[in-house]
């Protein structure tokens, strides 16, 4: 396709041009081919980045276009860091993080060392584990608060079943108690299974003949896992963490249909809160400054996580 | 593979870890099988209690999902006389009457529109830049690809509010076009990293006989390379595809009407009384399948795509 738009152009071009169309230095071929993508990267990523930066230091409100724009400073950043609702929904997101990486971690470890084992079938099943991470989080989100329901939820009704409670005795979503866990269920669900592979792109990449070294030194098989498997793995884990990490710090869709931030505020995650602020409360500038401290938290932590996993790899 | 004779697991072993990884994964499959089931489902056997495991199955909310209905009384009913077609029968018996189309056929149509535009730039923009990356001394190189990945970082509602400004100016908002250009954006550092990964591998030396036997270097990628790289393409179109089918903060922020796609839409079915869960479960289905089917065919790059070919299988 791009050599027949090349002729075109070629052809509809004078001698001289076309010569030089045709023979183009590997450099010029090498940035006409980065080009487009650096300027819609530019356009729509960096140009709207910049632009909310410049936002966040003004009192500019969408919806009164009109009204004059004021400098404010710091103003917008000071008043985000001594709000208390904001603190709380940095809390809920520390608390999400924290807790799905742990669950994720530590059941996607598990099954990636169960399937590792090679049993048969286990290409079959490792398939249907994966299935729910490659389906849209909001739709996922809106049908398990009907999983959710108290008494007709399938949730509910096994979970009741299990513990021999009332199934219409406890609401996963309307229990400010419970809430949490429902957003932590639901991403362990979708989630764990990226984990998975990841470790188990770890284990498969840990060449056999460590094993049978160590199983000629009569190391325990106990002490196999803890020096070797271990250690192999942990790059991998690692790399799983700060994809989760990141995915979870921007999560938005899952949650918003899952409680929507409630019940009260309870599981109002900072992107949520954030989506509020800017689109139901309409405070552009601050909504703008409080997009600019996410992103550079996100961003710092990456950066500090990424050295950290760097210098695992290298030992 | 080849000789691992110490390492290989006992049987029991395998049984076990068999077992065990076997009862995760059907634990992982019935919440996607109740959405499955409720779409067949009828409204009353969706709310029973206990929870119904065997049921009459009917397309009434696969009807619903297509339709806008409304309640009528039951003289008003009588007049009108005998349904006509089998979906007029199948709600009147709920004492409702077809008034019209929904809005989902529309939707999801935005949906497979915006998906595949976005999917086929993302793939010839991310073609062309990661041939690039692969193969040439791209000055700033290694800046310029760690720039394109750390623009996936960025929550979406961080530069939602100057998209919003932006589009509005240049008359982009809720349009067909807008919202291609927004999600390639969002896929590129994806489609570059993936195919990047996928070019490399292919062996610099058949580029090179093709020079020497006097081709162009624009006839030697597109007649050497690109035909070696197809599988890669291929795969990397899936997953570019599968995150544009499940965005939904852009497409409820910047969209309202006529270019919304069916994530935000399929929450918003509302029945007689609430939620009517069979239409929003015969909506999900019908959104889930293709991804579905999509992850059976790609199992093998799936590592790959979901982590922009950091980790390699």
């Amino acid at each position: 396709m791009l050599h027949s738009s090349i002729d075109r152009v070629a052809s509809a071009t004078p001698p001289a041009i076309a010569a030089r169309v045709r023979g183009l230095s590997d450099r010029a071929i090498a940035w006409l081919f980065v080009a487009p993508s650096i300027v819609l990267l530019l356009a729509i990523n960096i140009f709207p980045l910049i632009w909310t930066i410049r936002l966040s230091f003004t009192n500019f409100r969408v919806n009164r276009p009109n009204a004059p724009i004021e400098f404010v400073g710091l103003r917008n950043y000071l008043n985000i860091l001594t709000d208390n609702d904001i603190w709380q929904s940095m809390q809920a997101t520390a608390h999400f993080l924290i807790w799905t990486i742990v669950l994720q971690v530590l059941i996607g470890f598990s099954l990636a060392y169960l399937i590792n084992k090679k049993f048969r079938g286990n290409d079959l099943w490792t398939t249907i584990i994966v299935l729910p991470m490659m389906l849209s989080p909001a739709v996922v989100g809106n049908f398990w608060t009907f999983l959710y329901q108290p008494q007709i939820g399938l949730f509910n009704y096994v979970v009741g079943f299990l513990t021999g409670n009332d199934p219409s005795s406890f609401s996963m979503i309307a229990s400010t108690s419970l809430a949490p866990w429902a957003i932590v269920i639901v991403d362990t669900w979708m989630w764990t299974p990226f984990v998975m592979l990841i470790c188990l792109a770890g284990l498969r990449s840990i060449p056999s003949s460590i094993y049978e070294a160590a199983e000629c030194d009569r190391a325990s098989k106990w002490r196999q896992f803890w020096t070797i498997t271990i250690p192999m793995v942990l790059p991998f884990l690692m790399l799983a963490v700060l994809f989760r990490g990141i995915e979870n710090f921007k999560m938005f869709d899952l949650v918003v249909q899952l409680t929507g931030g409630g019940p009260g505020s309870i599981t109002e995650l900072t992107s949520i809160n954030l989506k509020r602020a800017a689109f139901e409360q309409w405070r552009t500038g601050y909504a703008s400054a409080y997009a600019v401290i996410l992103f550079v938290t996100v961003f710092g932590l990456a950066s500090i996580y990424v050295k950290a996993l760097n210098k695992v790899k290298q030992r | 593979m080849s000789s691992y004779s110490v390492t290989e697991p006992s049987g029991r072993q395998k049984w076990f870890a068999g077992s065990l990884v076997v009862l995760y994964a059907v634990i992982t499959l019935l919440p996607l099988l109740w959405i499955i089931g409720t779409g067949f489902k009828s409204p009353e056997d969706a709310i029973a209690y206990p929870p119904k495991l065997i049921f009459e199955p009917t397309v009434e909310g696969y009807v619903n999902l297509f339709t806008t209905r409304t309640r009528v009384p039951e003289d008003q009913l009588k007049a009108l006389g005998e349904p006509t077609t089998w979906y007029d029968k199948l709600v009147r018996k709920e004492g409702v009457v077809i008034t019209g189309a929904s809005r989902f056929a529309e939707r999801f149509y935005n949906s497979v529109i915006i998906g595949f535009g976005s999917t086929v730039l993302c793939i010839v923009l991310g073609t062309a830049a990661a041939y690039a990356f692969s193969r040439f001394k791209v000055p700033l190189k290694d800046d310029l690809l760690f720039f394109i990945l750390s623009t996936r970082m960025m929550p979406p509602i961080a530069v939602a509010i100057p998209i919003v400004l932006m589009f509005r100016s240049l008359g982009l908002s809720d349009t067909h076009a807008g919202m291609i250009l927004l999600y390639t954006a969002v896929n590129l550092s994806l489609s570059v990293w993936l195919l990047k990964g996928f070019i490399d591998e292919i062996p610099i030396e058949y580029e090179e006989a093709a020079l020497i036997d006097g081709y162009t270097r624009f006839q030697a990628f597109y007649k050497v390379v690109l035909p070696q790289a197809v599988t890669g393409i291929a795969s990397t179109a899936i997953f570019c595809l599968i995150f544009a089918w499940n965005e939904y903060a852009f497409a409820v922020l910047l969209t309202s009407g006529n270019a919304q796609t069916a994530p935000p839409f399929i929450p918003t079915i509302i029945g007689v009384s609430g939620q009517d869960w069979p239409a929003v479960a015969a909506g999900a289905t019908i959104f889930l399948v293709p991804v579905m089917v999509f992850t059976i065919l790609l199992r093998k790059h799936l590592l790959r795509g979901i982590t922009f070919g950091a980790v390699r299988k």
